[in-house]
C-alpha cells in the first residue's frame, strides 16, 4: 500500500476508489495532536515483557526485538494511558504534553 | 438576522458559550440558533460554533459561512488560522486580548475590533486553572455590550441555565467584561 | 415555557410530556443526547419511568415490543446502523400493532463512515409498517413524539419521528414547552384492550396460516389509511389547544405558484428562504413540504400538484438503480391523477450531511426553472465529478 505524508486532494468521482477504502490510509492522520498527556518508558525499569505493546490500541507502540524495549510512536499515539495501566513494573509515566 | 461565528479551541467551552448567548438572546425576546461545527471535536483543536440571532422565526438551517460578527476566544488563534474568513465588511471582531483593538491594523481597515482580556478576568475570578482560564462566560459580556443582543439580566439566566457551575463567579466574570471592553476608533 | 433546546433534548421533553413508561435504548451518534437526558430524568425522578441499558438496538426494540406489549407507554430512538440492527423488530412493533413511538436522527449508513444526516436509514425502513413523521425544527420535534403517541394509539401502528442529524440533533433552538397538565388533558394514559396480562393469558404473535395471514396485513394497510384523517384531526385538535398546528403536508405561497418545489425536514425550512427569495425577483413558486412519509399522503399531494407548470423535488436519499425516494413516490402518486402532468425534476443533493444552502435550493429550482423537461430521471446537486 502506498503510504505518504501529503494531504490527500481530491478532484471528485472520477480519481477515488469505487469504495471507501483508504483514501489515502490513516498514516496521514497524525492522531499525536489528540494528546494532552504523554507515555514516556523508563527503560531502566522495563523487564521487557511487551505487555505495553499488546494492550495499545492504536498499535502505537513499536515492537523492535526482544532484548530492547519496545519505543512509543508519538506520531500516533493518542495518551490515552492504556499502557502505563498495564504495565507490571509501572515503568511507564504519563506526562504534560508540551505545547 | 445577524448571524455570528465563535473561533475556539476544543474544551474552552465555545459551545456553551454560543448555547448560552442563544438563551440570553432568546429570553430578550429574539428568535436564536445555536450550534457547533457538525462533528468530531477535539482538545486543543481550533473549533467554531455558531449564532443565529433574529426578530423572526429563522428558518435558513444551513451552515453559517458569511457571518456578520466573529469573537476569538483564544488569541492564539489569531496566528493559526484566518478569522476574518467570510466575515462581512463592516462586522464586528471581538477578541479576548489585553491588547488594545487599535493595535490591530490588520483587522481595523475592514472590520470593527472590540477587545477584552477575558483570560485575566477568568483567573481573578478563580474560573478554570490560571494555566486553561475559563473564558467562555466573561467574553459574553463583552458580546452582549458590543453587539446588543441581549440585556445583563437576560445574559444572567443564559448563563444561569448552560453554565450552572459557579454561575455567580462567571456571571460577575461576564459582568466585568461588559465594563471593561474596548472599542477600536473608527467604531 | 420557552427554552432554548437542542433537537435531541426536545425529543427528550416530548417523551417526559408524554409521560413514556420505559424506555430502552443503545447509545448511538447524533441520537446519544436523547437517552442521556431521558436517563436523567428518570434518575432524579422527574420522568416516572423504567429505564433499560440493552447490549443493542436490536434489542433496544425487542424489550420496546415487551413493554409496549404488556400495556406501557414504550419509547426508544436510535439513528443510521443502529436502525439498521433493529430491522427485524420494526416488523414485529409494527405486526403486532404496537404504539411505539421512536425518535430516529436521519445519520448517512456507512460504509464510508459517516455521521452526518441524510434519509437513507429510514427510509430503508419505509415498508415496515411504521408512520414515518419527518421534522423541520426543534418545536416539531417535540410536538409530534406527543402527537405520535395520540395517533398511534388511535391506529394500533407505531411512529417514527425524524430529526437531522446535527442540523436538528445539536442546534438549539427556542422551543415552547408546553404544560405536562395541558398535555395530559390531550394525551391521556394509554389504556390498550389487549395486552400481555397473567390474569389473562393469551399467545402474541402466533403461527398465522396463508389462511388469514393476508386479512392481518389488509388491515395493518386500512389502520394507515385512517391514520391520515387521525394525523389531520389531532394536528388541528392540538393547534387549538397549543397553537401549533400540523398535518401531512404543509404548503408555503403555493396558491398562485407556477411552479412547486417539494422538500422534506430541514431542507423544507431553509427552502422557504429561498422561496421568499425568488418571489422578490417575480417567480411563482411555491413550496410543499412532506411531513408525514407514512401514510403517504397520495391525495393531499394531487390536489396541490395538479394545474401546476412544473415541479421540482429534492432528495436528501437515493434508491440505488432507481431515483430519489419522494421523487419516485410523488411520481407514482400523480399517475393516475386527473388533467395535465407537469413536468417533474428529481434532484438529489446534501447526502452524507453535504450542506444544502439556500444558494444551493435556489439553483436547483432555477436549473429546472430555465429547462422544459428534466434531461434525467434524477439529476446530481454538487457532484464533485
Amino acid at each position: 500500500m502506498k503510504h505518504s505524508d501529503k494531504d490527500v486532494k481530491i478532484k471528485g468521482a472520477s480519481d477515488m476508489p469505487e469504495m471507501p477504502a483508504s483514501l489515502g490510509s490513516m498514516a496521514h492522520n497524525k492522531t499525536a495532536s489528540w494528546r494532552n498527556l504523554k507515555p514516556v518508558i523508563d527503560e531502566s525499569k522495563c523487564i521487557k515483557c511487551f505487555i505495553c505493546w499488546k494492550f495499545c490500541p492504536d498499535a502505537a507502540i513499536d515492537f523492535i526485538d526482544e532484548n530492547t524495549s519496545p519505543k512509543i510512536n508519538y506520531d500516533y499515539c493518542k495518551g490515552c494511558g492504556i499502557c502505563a495501566h498495564e504495565c507490571p513494573v509501572k515503568c511507564i509515566d504519563m506526562v504534560e504534553e508540551e505545547r | 438576522m445577524i448571524e455570528i461565528l465563535i473561533h475556539g479551541r476544543g474544551g474552552q467551552g465555545s459551545v456553551k458559550a454560543s448555547l448560552a448567548l442563544a438563551s440570553a438572546a432568546s429570553k430578550a425576546g429574539k428568535y436564536v440558533q445555536s450550534f457547533p461545527e457538525f462533528g468530531v471535536e477535539r482538545r486543543g483543536a481550533p473549533v467554531k460554533a455558531f449564532n443565529r440571532i433574529s426578530d423572526e422565526p429563522i428558518v435558513v438551517r444551513s451552515k453559517i459561512y458569511n457571518p456578520d460578527h466573529v469573537v476569538v476566544l483564544d488569541p492564539t488563534l489569531l496566528h493559526a488560522i484566518d478569522i476574518t474568513e467570510g466575515l462581512k465588511e463592516g462586522g464586528w471582531i471581538i477578541i479576548n486580548t489585553e491588547k488594545s483593538p487599535d493595535s490591530f491594523t490588520e483587522y481595523t481597515k475592514k472590520f470593527k475590533v472590540a477587545t477584552v482580556n477575558a483570560t485575566r478576568i477568568a483567573v481573578e475570578n478563580h474560573l478554570g486553572s490560571k494555566a486553561a482560564p475559563i473564558v467562555n462566560t466573561a467574553i459574553l459580556g463583552a458580546i452582549i455590550r458590543v453587539l446588543k443582543v441581549a440585556g445583563k439580566k437576560d445574559l444572567e439566566e443564559g448563563i444561569k441555565e448552560f453554565v450552572p457551575v459557579k454561575a455567580e463567579a462567571n456571571i460577575k466574570a461576564a459582568y466585568e467584561a461588559f465594563d471593561q471592553v474596548k472599542f477600536s476608533k473608527e467604531a | 415555557m420557552k427554552k432554548v433546546i437542542l433537537g435531541d433534548h426536545a425529543v427528550s421533553y416530548g417523551a417526559l410530556l408524554s409521560r413514556v413508561q420505559t424506555i430502552a435504548a443503545y447509545p448511538i451518534t447524533p441520537q446519544t443526547l436523547i437517552v442521556e437526558r431521558l436517563s436523567e430524568m428518570t434518575a432524579n425522578g422527574e420522568l416516572d419511568a423504567i429505564f433499560t441499558k440493552v447490549e443493542s438496538e436490536h434489542s433496544a426494540m425487542a424489550s420496546t415490543v415487551g413493554s409496549s406489549a404488556a400495556g406501557a407507554r414504550a419509547f426508544t430512538a436510535t439513528s443510521a446502523q443502529g436502525l439498521a440492527l433493529m430491522h427485524e423488530m420494526l416488523h414485529w412493533a409494527a405486526g403486532a400493532r404496537l404504539p411505539i413511538v421512536m425518535a430516529n436522527v436521519n445519520r448517512a449508513m456507512a460504509p464510508g463512515w459517516t455521521i452526518w444526516t441524510d434519509q437513507n436509514d429510514s427510509l430503508s425502513a419505509r415498508d415496515v409498517g411504521w408512520m414515518q413523521v419527518y421534522c423541520q425544527n426543534n418545536q416539531e420535534v417535540l410536538d409530534s413524539i406527543i402527537l405520535g403517541y395520540k395517533v398511534s394509539e388511535q391506529v394500533d401502528l407505531p411512529t417514527m419521528v425524524i430529526l437531522d442529524a446535527f442540523v436538528l440533533s445539536h442546534t438549539a433552538e427556542g422551543v415552547d414547552i408546553p404544560d405536562i397538565k395541558k398535555v395530559d388533558e390531550f394525551l391521556p394514559p394509554y389504556k390498550p384492550e389487549i395486552k400481555m396480562d397473567i390474569n389473562d393469558p393469551r399467545s402474541f404473535g402466533a403461527l398465522t396460516s396463508p389462511d388469514v395471514y393476508m386479512e392481518f396485513r389488509y388491515k395493518m394497510q386500512q389502520a394507515m389509511d385512517k391514520a391520515k384523517k387521525v394525523i389531520v384531526e389531532e394536528g388541528k385538535k392540538f393547534g387549538e389547544m397549543f397553537g401549533r398546528e400540523y398535518g401531512l403536508i404543509e404548503e408555503y405561497k403555493t396558491e398562485d405558484a407556477d411552479t412547486i418545489l417539494i422538500a422534506s425536514a430541514t431542507v423544507a425550512s431553509t427552502a422557504r428562504a429561498v422561496i421568499d427569495e425568488l418571489r422578490e425577483k417575480g417567480e411563482k413558486v411555491g413550496l410543499v413540504r412532506i411531513r408525514v412519509f407514512r401514510p403517504f399522503p397520495t391525495e393531499e399531494i394531487i390536489k396541490v400538484l395538479e394545474g401546476r407548470k412544473k415541479v421540482v423535488v429534492i432528495d436528501r436519499n437515493i434508491s440505488f438503480g432507481k431515483t430519489g425516494i419522494f421523487f419516485d413516490e410523488v411520481k407514482g402518486a400523480f399517475y393516475n391523477s386527473k388533467g395535465n402532468k407537469p413536468p417533474m425534476f428529481g434532484y438529489i443533493a446534501g447526502l452524507g450531511g453535504r450542506d444544502v444552502t439556500p444558494k444551493v435550493i435556489r439553483e436547483i429550482v432555477e436549473d429546472a426553472l430555465n429547462k422544459d423537461k428534466p434531461e434525467s430521471e434524477i439529476i446530481w446537486k454538487g457532484v464533485k465529478l
